[in-house]
């Protein structure tokens, strides 16, 4: 077997890090290799280099068994890599074909565009690797998985031989998940080489034939996948032990701080959502509601924060009817909200981090003086000891929060909502697009909220999630909880089967 | 009543069309200048300061075509000058639009004022002269209303289908489009960004050139002062009326031109103060940019885009 890639002694620095510290890196061919590191460990700057994004300062490629002066992304198109980025670089209004085409365009008499033999050439490159996509449906109506595998056949499609897939899977539903490991499996089968850049172990194993292992820019490990398991793997990615269960006091109130009682509420598209939905969440205890992404969820939760109108039902915290309070209110009542997406509506991307630390707390006491000006003084003692506290990763608290990693952001969310004081606690995938490390941090502030005496609703497709941290399950399945089960009382597989719609035996 | 209706005749339909094709050039301009997400509030000025120029060349050379060459090279200039401010310096689109509009009415009203001595109007030129089409002049009404017309008409009828075709079954068009809604895509797939959007605001300024130079040329043969009227910005709400195609701009540009035809025609009449009916196709404008007719979901989000 000759090797796909090969990188030796790869180092990159920037002007306050050392991003790529003699990296040396090597993919065989026909191999689907696993790239895993926290983020910032160093796997985009070394891929964007393979790309010829970034040029290294010091280091040799080989593509093929040749080294090659990797200059510009064009270079490597030639050289047949394609990359797959995690934002995709597709345009919304245009058609699968067109996106797929755009750029190596087919005309006839020279002039006019050959529609017909490029939607042909297109159609062959789909059946040959299995990815089927509707070619004349315009873009911007396809669900993110389908988006992916259009963007997949757009580096096929110029000739891709080595396709390098940047966190794949960090947009996806479980469901398109396996959709995306049947496509890179065919893939392979057609003797591609793919590059899987990830930070999720599980996925990483499930897919992977051979893992390389970063850590803050340098290589920790490299292993074939089936000789390896998930905890060690873990430990060699963080350098140090990673808690996957937590120990959590036992404490037995039934202090009931959330109650819904029959909500129903529609989602976007005008068709029921929520179908009468009735839990209870008490003091010191999480309630988890586990269920397949898209059996109402998202809305269950728009409901309880007020950002989406029930359209019957009660919503009471602490024996108070809140149904009809605005968001703003039910922050005075003490609901903090993680939401699941934190760009959206988690944080102004282009505030500060002090100025995202008080969102909600901006427009009273002790932040404004008098109610009118704000009180930079106090603002700034704040910001200051919550990103102390909560080990906020940025150059200073004035620093927009777009610059800031995933993680780091996520802290932010998380330093804001928790210090509110609040009485429940109502996180949505607090998880989602996190790293290993800080996974672990924001489930064992959870659980810390908890065990002072938050009631925490949380909500999470990653069924781990939900069992490592609730003291009691909540089945969702098409708007309505169809069971509430003890953990310690019940299996995966009987969650796996009420969250598919089953009944549990 | 009868009066009413008697200005309802082939002669209006023959007028609206020629008050449709200067507002049609411009309009065309502006999808071109925004397919590929710059906004050309320019497109007045460059109207104005190409109807200058092309009654200044036709002034001294005694061609009107060399006056239409004059004003479409012209407005192709300015296009480069907003392109270069806005792509190159990534400054603010509506700054430098506007920046061109000020200047046209200052630069216009001096120039004429050095030329000929006045600063409202020049002297007349050679216009245009008007053609007539073998066959289809014969055919009863149509023929009357579309049979005979200065080329500049014609000329942005096959404009209005060449556009349509370029942007939407070319190569280049395909890539316009990508350009415009989506530079980092299109960029990643090996297209050239910038020269893109230089090429197609260049274009923008040569078709708002081609719309002032139907007004001093092909419609009064002389410049006047502020001869545009607005019309640059009526093309802005016919090019977002029409849903940024060419097909959709040339029809609410002739919805545009009808209403100032009309106005022209309820002027005459006298049944209400003539201050009141001018306003006819600017309340049209109004109404239509507010959003009226439905809401308007532009091609690009017209951010400037910069290479990491």
């Amino acid at each position: 077997m000759t090797t796909a890639i090969e990188m030796n002694g790869i180092t990159k620095t920037f002007p306050s890090v050392v991003a790529n510290d003699k990296i040396d890196f090597v993919v065989e061919k026909g191999e689907i290799h696993g790239l895993l590191g926290e983020n910032g460990a160093g796997k985009t700057v070394l891929m964007n280099i393979l790309y010829g994004l970034d040029r290294p300062d010091e280091g040799q490629i080989f593509v093929n068994g040749k080294e090659v002066e990797m200059d510009s992304p064009a270079t490597a198109i030639k050289l047949g890599i394609g990359m797959v980025h995690q934002h995709f670089m597709l345009v919304p209004s245009l058609t699968v074909a067109e996106n797929i085409i755009l750029g190596k365009e087919l005309t006839k008499n020279k002039v006019l565009l050959d529609m017909n033999r490029m939607l042909n050439d297109v159609k062959d490159f789909c059946e040959r690797y299995k990815l089927e996509v509707d070619l004349k449906a315009p873009v911007y109506t396809l669900p993110v998985g389908v988006q992916q595998r259009v963007e997949i056949l757009k580096a096929l499609y110029r000739g891709a031989d080595i396709l390098i897939l940047d966190e794949p899977t960090s947009v996806l539903t479980p469901q398109e998940v396996e959709e995306l490991f049947k496509a890179v499996r065919a893939l392979k089968e057609q003797g591609k080489t793919v590059i899987f850049i990830s930070h999720k172990l599980k996925e990483v194993l499930a897919i992977c034939d051979r893992i390389t292992v970063l850590r803050r820019g340098k290589v920790v490990g490299a292993v074939k996948a089936d000789e390896t398991i998930l905890g060690e793997l873990a430990e060699t990615m963080v350098g140090r032990k990673v808690v996957f269960t937590f120990k959590k006091k036992r404490i037995k109130t039934r202090e009931v701080v959330l109650k819904t009682e029959n909500l129903k509420a529609i989602d976007d598209r005008g068709l029921p959502a929520l179908k009468g939905v009735d839990f209870e969440v008490c003091a010191f205890e999480i309630l988890g509601i586990a269920g397949v992404e898209g059996n109402g969820q998202t809305e269950l939760v728009e409901v309880l924060t007020g950002l989406r109108k029930a359209t019957e039902g009660k919503i009471l915290v602490d024996n108070n009817d809140i149904t009809k309070a605005s968001p703003g209110e039910r922050i005075r009542l003490g609901i903090s909200h993680v939401p699941e997406d934190r760009h959206k509506r988690g944080l102004i991307p282009d505030f500060s981090v002090m100025e995202n630390l008080i969102l909600g707390s901006h427009n009273k006491p002790p932040f404004t003086v008098g109610r009118v000006r704000l009180n930079f003084e106090k603002i700034s003692n704040y910001a200051k000891r919550l990103i102390k506290d909560f080990s906020i990763k940025t150059p200073n608290k004035d620093t927009p929060v777009r610059h800031l990693s995933g993680g780091t952001q996520q802290r932010v969310v998380v330093a804001r909502e928790f210090s509110r004081k609040p009485k429940l606690i109502i996180a949505s995938q607090p998880t989602r697009g996190l790293d290993v490390g800080a996974t672990e941090y924001v489930r064992k502030k959870l659980v810390e909220m908890r065990d002072q005496g938050c009631a925490v609703l949380l909500i999470s497709a990653d069924l781990d999630e939900i069992w490592a941290l609730s003291d009691r399950i909540a089945v969702i399945y098409e708007g309505e909880i169809v069971a509430i089960k003890d953990p310690e009382k019940t299996s995966e597989r009987e969650l796996g089967l009420l969250m598919a719609g089953g009944k549990s035996g | 009543m009868v009066e009413l209706l008697d200005v309802i005749t082939v002669g209006l339909f023959t007028a609206a069309l020629r008050m449709t094709t200067p507002i049609a050039f411009a309009s065309l301009g502006g999808i071109f200048s925004e397919r590929v997400g710059i906004i050309n509030i320019g497109l007045e000025g460059m109207m104005l300061i190409s109807a200058f120029a092309g009654v200044a060349a036709t002034y001294f050379s005694g061609n009107p075509w060399l006056g239409v060459l004059a004003a479409v090279l012209v407005g192709g200039l300015l296009g480069l000058f907003h392109a270069l401010l806005t792509v190159k310096f990534v400054g603010n689109q509506i700054v430098s639009g506007t920046g061109i509009n000020i200047f046209a009415l200052g630069f216009t009203a001096y120039m004429s004022q050095v030329l000929w001595g006045s600063r409202g109007a020049s002297e007349s030129v050679q216009g245009l002269e008007v053609v007539s089409i073998p066959l289809l002049k014969d055919i009863p009404i149509i023929g009357d209303i579309i049979g005979t017309h200065t080329p500049l008409v014609y000329l942005m009828l096959i404009i209005t289908v060449l556009s349509y075709v370029v942007l939407f079954k070319t190569p280049i068009g395909l890539r316009i489009r990508a350009v415009g809604e989506h530079p980092a895509a299109a960029d990643t797939a090996g297209i050239d960004v910038f020269k893109t959007k230089y090429l197609c605001v260049m274009v923008s300024g040569m078709l708002a050139g081609l719309g002032g130079a139907f007004l001093s040329l092909g419609h009064l043969s002389l410049f006047a002062w502020g001869m545009t009227g607005g019309r640059g910005f009526i093309a802005m709400a016919a090019m977002i009326f029409g849903n940024w195609m060419p097909f959709g701009a040339f029809g609410a540009s002739f919805l545009f031109g009808f209403a100032d035809a009309l106005q022209m025609r309820l002027q005459a009449l006298g049944l209400l103060p003539p201050q009141i009916i001018l306003t006819i196709p600017y309340i049209l404008t109004v109404a239509v940019l507010a959003g009226v007719v439905r809401k308007a979901i532009p091609p690009s989000n017209y951010k400037p885009y910069v290479k990491e």
